[in-house]
């Protein structure tokens, strides 16, 4: 039994990616969670709002770079994140002004707003690959490893090598600081209270003079910092490319409905309960367990529950657990 | 009399392009004054106070409030001149903190407002016992005493209270109308729908019982209580 | 002008488009959009039966139409007997020792006590009948793959002629709506809206990763049709005279022939569709239906089980966009996972029934011609209008290769535009519901 060396490729191969891809979700799927809270609506053009916002900081990126403007060890991308930002809030408050606002003066049904935001989802994405193409982009630079297999064994001198790549570094500080931001917001300010209550009880805080276009306002633009920086934090991690984006859009979806959708508190729950699941379904055990067992119960196959492409499969189907045996989900959001 | 505090006067009117509801109805209260507005069910008694704080249509007759006409103001505007309103239902932020109810009730309050929510405190010991917990958690009576708190936060000339005691139990009921009748005291008017009719004239300076929509006796609140014709059509002889 | 009129005109009109593409373009072109026209008109028959007459969003309609393609394999492709030697029954017996499981686990959940015990029953049952499947399941699977994986590695089908496929396929589409729909119906129409999405993905990710059922990626070309082949006409001497006698030249005349052919079975289909579509719409339970969407609480209140109403449409729409894909399988003669796209089918046909008028059958199917055509059209369009917009610029400038290349991705944008245009100023479609 050699326990180090399992508890290592453990780390490797599944918590610190599992840790990863969960804080890009959790990001993700606090946008969603937001506007259905505050705005009242699933909005399915999130994922491409995600894939809009990583494209104008990869665009900028390759400007900083051709200018020879870098971070250090750092990915340069992180520098053109608040342009990003930028563009996406300018481009998520026009949508608003042009095609959502028509529809909450009318005081439609929700599901009207869902199929909204599909035609908003294929104008993006089309303006997506319109503009930068339906391929794959890596942008990331700057140093790959915070700390590389190799230096990890050479230091502990063990058979399995742990690697930290710099863009997982990255995401979970940036998702922490991110977080710790927003609840802030959320909980220590003015506005942030008025969106609070304004999720609460919406004819209550008109009643307060809580005004309502600006907590939409403000809504989107914290939206679109948060698509933004998931987005941004997945590609600089695995790649950018519009069609995943759009994929991306269930395990976002299940990670805000299984934490609660409208719980900030939740989505980020969710997103780990997600990631988690997703990354441990799909993982070839055979090698933790080639370490824990004896060797005469050492698994001949590879140990793998599902195969990797039943990776969404797999939020699917806490998706449907959870909406039959709990629907509000874990931190009891808005459900019915 | 001198001209009241607050009328909503000779009001007729409905909601949208519905049917008129409200037929002549004149309800009115006076500075520092409690008047209770009673009836059977459908009599049009939260309708009327939603005509004097601008949610419905009124077609014909006015509102003033210390004499200014604001029967075309808008609801938070009426708030901004100094009416306060506490719905019957789904008067609190459930998911918020007591403290942070009270912090949106001031929310158009541009100086500070601690002052106004140690008042509030001091008026509801037990808000401040619980001012960090959150106020879906309270009771049915200590939450409506969070709504009366909410609405008192913007310091109103005039408070309105929609059923306040509307699912409590008596003991509640009791010290529901006491703190009511401690706001009433700090110079705050109070205009009050109630059902439970006997109570609510216990403490009225002024009543009014509506039926369908018209008023069909005005009094003081023991002139009504003494009535033999409202005793028996409402309070049970 | 009246209802009845403006069906009239607004179907002339469509006609008169797809004419039209016969005489500028082709007629192998008209009659290629004539005939995906009359499929997408069924599938968005199908999305209306659940949205416009129930309220149902169902965004996963491509999973349904991928069991129909699926349904199309399965029966008529012909069986691979050593595939079937090599690990046929097994694999059959992993999947029955699955379906037992489930079962299994629902039985014990349903009849235990709650508590403690329950759950580690269900627990051991679920554990003992995954690892059982396995040990059945994956030995068979790669042993059937490993029969000649180039060719075939597969089970194969059932030999059967393909048009038993169509209805095989609604069923197959109805089975895992009715799945679907006991598990997500009776939530919010936004869950609903996220299970069908998932749903459609699985099925379409089963579709591509178990090659012993369908070969995956690999593909399944050659599938039988219901018409004669091409090459067959060709080389028959009667076809060639009568097509000279029509002046057409015998590859014309074959292809023309095979596709007003597949037109011909697909109108029937459609027209039979929309007649008992229509009865059913103007029957005391299609009212009932249509009362239940317009006010849910009420019709609770008076006792119909509203969820299992939503069951049936929601079932019976999910099986006309089965048959739909069968039908699609079947022109095509080849079944490709990787076509299935969610952005190209799905909200496609939810364009097609919001423009055509929801609630509408007559409307959903105008819509299936309508969007269809423009989807088709629209990026030779936009490649000639890119085309007029860069003419100044420089015959290399890299921008100008750039936006012509980019034209294609505009469709996606167009279709979006048209849907949101659409919502806003005519949210009814263009025949609205009576």
């Amino acid at each position: 039994m050699d326990f180090l060396n399992a508890i290592v490729t453990l780390s490797n191969f599944v918590l610190i990616p599992a840790i990863a891809y969960g804080s890009q979700l959790a990001l993700g799927a606090l946008g969603v969670t937001l506007v259905y809270g505050i705005l009242r609506f699933s909005n399915f053009a999130h994922g491409d709002t995600m894939a809009f916002g990583t494209m104008v900081v990869i665009l900028f990126t390759w400007w900083f770079q051709s200018m020879g403007i870098s971070f250090g060890p750092l990915p340069t991308a992180l520098l053109a994140l608040p342009f990003g930002i930028a563009a996406t809030a300018l481009l998520m408050i026009g949508t608003d002004r042009v095609v959502y606002r028509f529809y909450r003066k009318k005081k439609s049904e929700p599901v009207i707003f869902l199929i909204v935001s599909l035609g908003v989802m294929f104008i993006m994405n089309g303006l997506v690959r319109f503009i930068i193409g339906p391929g794959d982009q890596r942008f990331a630079d700057g140093e790959r490893f915070i700390m590389s297999a190799r230096d990890f064994k050479a230091w502990t001198g063990l058979k399995e090598g742990l690697a930290i790549k710099t863009t997982q570094g990255i995401t979970v500080v940036v998702a922490i600081i991110v977080v710790a931001f927003l609840f802030w917001f959320l909980n220590r300010t003015r506005t942030g209270k008025s969106m609070r209550a304004f999720s609460d009880n919406e004819d209550l805080a008109l009643l307060s003079g809580i005004n309502p276009e600006r907590v939409v306002f403000y809504t989107w633009l914290i939206v679109a910092g948060l698509a933004t920086v998931a987005g941004t934090l997945y590609g600089l991690d695995k790649s950018f490319k519009p069609f995943v984006y759009f994929q991306l859009l269930l395990p976002v979806f299940a990670s805000a409905i299984v934490g609660g959708l409208g719980s900030p508190l939740g989505a980020i729950a969710g997103g780990f309960v997600i990631a988690f699941s997703e990354v441990t379904v799909t993982y070839a055990w055979k090698k933790v367990l080639g370490y824990l067992m004896p060797e005469v119960l050492e698994p001949s196959g590879l140990v793998q529950l599902l195969a990797t492409e039943y990776k969404f499969a797999v939020s699917f189907v806490i998706l449907v657990i959870v909406l039959l045996f709990r629907p509000t989900g874990l931190f009891k959001g808005k459900a019915l | 009399m001198a001209e009241p505090f607050l009328i909503g006067d000779t009001m007729t009117g409905g909601y949208g392009k519905g049917p008129d509801i409200l037929h002549e109805c004149t309800v009115a209260v006076d500075k520092g004054e409690i008047a209770v507005i009673v009836g059977p069910n459908g009599a049009g008694k939260s309708t009327a106070m939603k005509a004097v704080f601008g949610m419905l249509d009124v077609r014909s007759g006015a509102v003033k409030l210390d004499g200014e006409d604001i029967t075309k103001l808008s609801p938070q505007d009426r708030v901004l001149k100094g009416m306060g309103f506490v719905p019957q239902t789904h008067n609190i932020f459930t998911s918020m903190t007591v403290e942070e109810n009270l912090e949106m009730g001031a929310f158009i309050r541009k100086d500070d407002f601690s002052e106004t929510m140690e008042q509030v405190y001091d008026l509801f010991p037990i808000l401040k016992e619980k001012r960090n917990q959150h106020a879906g958690e309270l009771s049915g009576g200590q939450r409506q005493q969070v709504a009366v708190g909410r609405a008192l936060m913007t310091q109103p000339s005039v408070l309105m209270l929609d059923e306040p005691t509307a699912g409590v139990s008596p003991i509640v009921m009791d010290e529901l109308f006491d703190r009511i009748i401690e706001v009433a005291r700090t110079g705050i008017s109070i205009l009050m729908v109630e059902q439970n009719a006997r109570q609510a004239l216990e403490i009225a300076d002024k009543g009014y019982v509506l039926v369908q929509g018209r008023n069909a006796y005005t009094g003081t609140g023991k002139e009504l209580l003494a009535d033999p014709e409202v005793r028996k059509s409402f309070l049970g002889g | 002008m009246t209802d009845q009129t403006k069906t009239y005109a607004m179907f002339a009109m469509v006609a008169v488009l797809i004419i039209g593409t016969g005489f500028v373009q082709s007629w192998n072109s008209a009659l290629f959009i004539l005939n995906m026209g009359l499929i997408s008109a069924i599938m968005s028959l199908g999305v209306n039966l659940q949205w416009g007459i129930a309220g149902l969003l169902n965004v996963g309609i491509m999973g349904f139409v991928a069991l129909g393609g699926l349904a199309t394999v399965l029966i008529s492709m012909p069986g691979d007997r050593e595939a079937w030697a090599a690990g046929g029954s097994s694999i059959l017996l992993g999947l029955l020792i699955g379906a037992v499981t489930i079962v299994g686990a629902i039985f014990a959940s349903k009849r235990l006590a709650k508590g403690m015990a329950r759950t580690l029953v269900i627990v051991a049952i679920i554990l003992a009948g995954f690892v059982l499947y396995r040990m059945t399941f994956i030995p068979a699977v790669k042993a059937v793959e490993a029969v000649n994986p180039a060719t075939s590695g597969y089970l194969g089908g059932l030999g059967l002629p393909v048009l038993l496929a169509w209805p095989v396929g609604g069923l197959f589409a109805a089975g895992a709506a009715w799945v679907i729909g006991k598990t997500a119906l009776g939530l919010r129409s936004d869950y609903l809206a996220i299970a069908t999405l998932g749903i459609s993905e699985i099925i379409i990710a089963i579709l591509k990763n178990e090659d012993w059922m369908s070969r995956g990626v690999k593909n399944v070309i050659g599938i039988p049709r219901p018409l004669p082949y091409e090459i067959d006409l060709q080389n028959d001497p009667s076809f060639v005279e009568r097509a000279a006698s029509l002046g057409l030249d015998p590859t014309t005349a074959s292809t023309l022939y095979v596709k007003i052919g597949y037109a011909g079975l697909f109108a029937v289909v459609l027209i039979v569709l929309i007649w008992l579509s229509q009865r059913a719409l103007n029957s005391p339970w299609g009212r009932m239906m249509r009362a239940i969407r317009d006010n849910e609480t009420a019709a609770r209140a008076m006792g119909k089980n509203v969820t299992a109403r939503h069951l049936q449409i929601f079932v019976l729409g999910s099986a006309v966009c089965g048959i739909a894909g069968a039908m699609i399988t079947t022109l095509d003669a080849q079944l490709t996972p990787a076509s299935y796209q969610p952005l190209r089918f799905t909200f496609l046909i939810w364009v097609m029934v919001i423009v055509g008028g929801s609630g509408n059958n007559l409307g959903s199917v105008l819509g299936g011609f309508l969007v269809w055509f423009l989807w088709v059209q629209v990026e030779p369009i936009g490649l000639w209008l890119m085309q007029v917009i860069t003419a100044p610029m420089a015959e290399d400038s890299a921008l100008r290769a750039h936006l012509i290349e980019s034209a294609a991705h505009m469709r996606l944008f167009t279709m979006g535009l048209f849907l949101l245009l659409m919502l806003r100023f005519s949210p009814r479609g263009l025949l609205p519901e009576k």
